[in-house]
């Protein structure tokens, strides 16, 4: 059988994080093709059902890169994500569901080669925890 | 005009809604003057096969509370789909699974360790738990089968409206009643009640919202006319609809969320988990672990009324 490959959705704000991905492009950094990036103005628009949903609609993990705290073109966006990424972990963890599923990365239009690095690490980890697999009706034998 | 067919029903509830019928006092003699009462057991002494020997589509309108949990409740919401015109998901735990989906929090072998071995009243050595079927003596005994997963009503039948509420309140049945009477019912798939979250309605004086220590409710005396978010307590009011008068906030209570998600919200639980974590004022990452902590129980929290209709529906387990 194939090795698994997993699907990983990127939110990524347009002002750092995409950047930084642009960055890793133009400067031909190589890194795991898991990754399919959805760009947002800012970490801060990131609704935690957009996460919820990625998840539903069959993604294996969920990244959400905005830019490093004290750089948010919004001033405070990127504050707002990561009060929302902790409680939102939290209660995914009590739906069952593996912390290492949702990620939250700052990642300054400079840092082409952390995007890369960031991507390998989350495509690593959530190979190892295999694809994601929702229960709905379960019913034990 | 002939008389309307009803039948009202009830799954899995605590039989509150069927209370709230009877809470319409003298307008239920109103609710008799346009509708026979065909099927209603818990106040009326009509059986099963009664339902079963009507033709399909001869009941004008059913009203069903309660979840689906187990086989003989989705047989009977199938048999009543057939021989009912209109459907109504009537009250939270037929809209959206309600207080019994917080099951889906667990499953049906823990549900059983509990209820049949661990709960302190119990002497069960032997683990006898429920079978779907016994032998005995006289031949074979059935019992309905326990889902692992409560279901709205509509996720087992289709389902023309949806009454929210904890239970629904007397003015939105009869907003049903009039609109049944009067034959000017909505477009199917509606739900009878506002399109606007409960903030939109809520009486009390709305400020800036910045908290920095969340609440519960037992640990502090709220001001009665001051918003209850601003004052750190976790009020469901931004992420559920409104239309049911403000009843929990007039007590001085926090919202629930019993009237589920607003139009155009998918999921009630992100919506309001998104919306706390944006007001809470701090940016140090040990301040946020705080704020982690003072939401005691998230999932119990944001999706007390809503497992079943939330996006993820129930626990992996």
């Amino acid at each position: 059988m194939a090795e698994f490959e997993p699907k990983i959705i990127a939110f990524l704000c347009n002002w750092c994080s995409y950047a930084g991905a642009d960055l890793a492009g133009t400067s031909r950094i190589q890194y795991a093709p898991n990754v399919r990036v959805i760009r947002v103005m800012c970490s801060g628009r990131v609704d935690p059902t957009f996460v919820i949903k990625a998840l539903r609609a069959g993604a294996d993990g969920v990244l959400i890169g905005g830019c490093h705290f004290g750089d948010c073109h919004y001033i405070e966006g990127n504050y707002k994500a990561a009060r929302r990424v902790a409680l939102l972990k939290k209660m995914l963890g009590q739906l069952g569901i593996e912390e290492e599923r949702v990620w939250l990365e700052w990642i300054s239009a400079a840092e082409g080669s952390r995007f890369a690095q960031v991507i390998n690490d989350i495509t690593a980890k959530i190979k190892e925890l295999g694809p994601f697999v929702r229960q709905n009706r379960i019913q034990e034998a | 005009m002939a008389k309307l067919k009803l039948a009202l029903y009830w799954a899995a509830t605590c039989g509150g809604c069927d209370v709230a019928i009877l809470d319409t006092n003298e307008k239920i003699l109103d609710i008799a003057n346009i509708a026979d009462i065909v099927f209603w057991p818990i106040a009326m002494d009509f059986k099963r096969h009664h339902v079963e020997a009507m033709e399909d589509k001869s009941i004008d309108v059913c009203l069903f509370n309660g979840a689906v949990r187990n086989s003989e409740l989705e047989d009977i919401a199938k048999l009543l789909r057939a021989k009912s015109k209109t459907m109504v998901a009537f009250g939270s735990c037929a809209c959206f699974g309600g207080i019994p989906s917080l099951a889906n929090l667990t499953n049906r072998s823990e549900i059983f360790e509990r209820a049949y071995v661990e709960a302190p009243s119990n002497v069960n050595p032997e683990r006898v738990f429920p079978k779907t079927k016994t032998a005995v003596s006289e031949g074979e005994l059935e019992l309905p089968e326990f889902y692992d997963t409560v279901l709205a009503l509509g996720q087992v039948v289709p389902v023309e409206y949806f009454v929210p509420g904890c239970p629904p309140p007397v003015d939105l049945i009869l907003k049903v009643v009039d609109a049944l009477a009067t034959n000017q019912l909505p477009p199917p798939g509606a739900t009878i009640a506002a399109e606007k979250t409960l903030c939109d309605e809520c009486p009390r004086k709305k400020e800036e919202k910045r908290i920095t220590k969340i609440y519960r409710p037992h640990e502090i005396i709220p001001d009665s006319n001051k918003c209850l978010l601003e004052q750190g307590i976790i009020c469901m009011g931004p992420a559920t609809r409104g239309g049911c008068g403000a009843r929990c906030i007039e007590a001085n209570m926090p919202c629930r969320g019993c009237f589920g998600p607003p139009t155009g919200v998918y999921d009630q639980g992100a919506k309001m988990l998104s919306a706390l974590a944006s007001i809470y004022d701090v940016k140090d990452e040990k301040e946020i672990a705080r704020m982690v902590e003072e939401v005691v129980d998230p999932a119990g929290t944001f999706y007390r009324f809503g497992m079943s209709t939330s996006l993820l529906q129930r626990k992996r387990m």
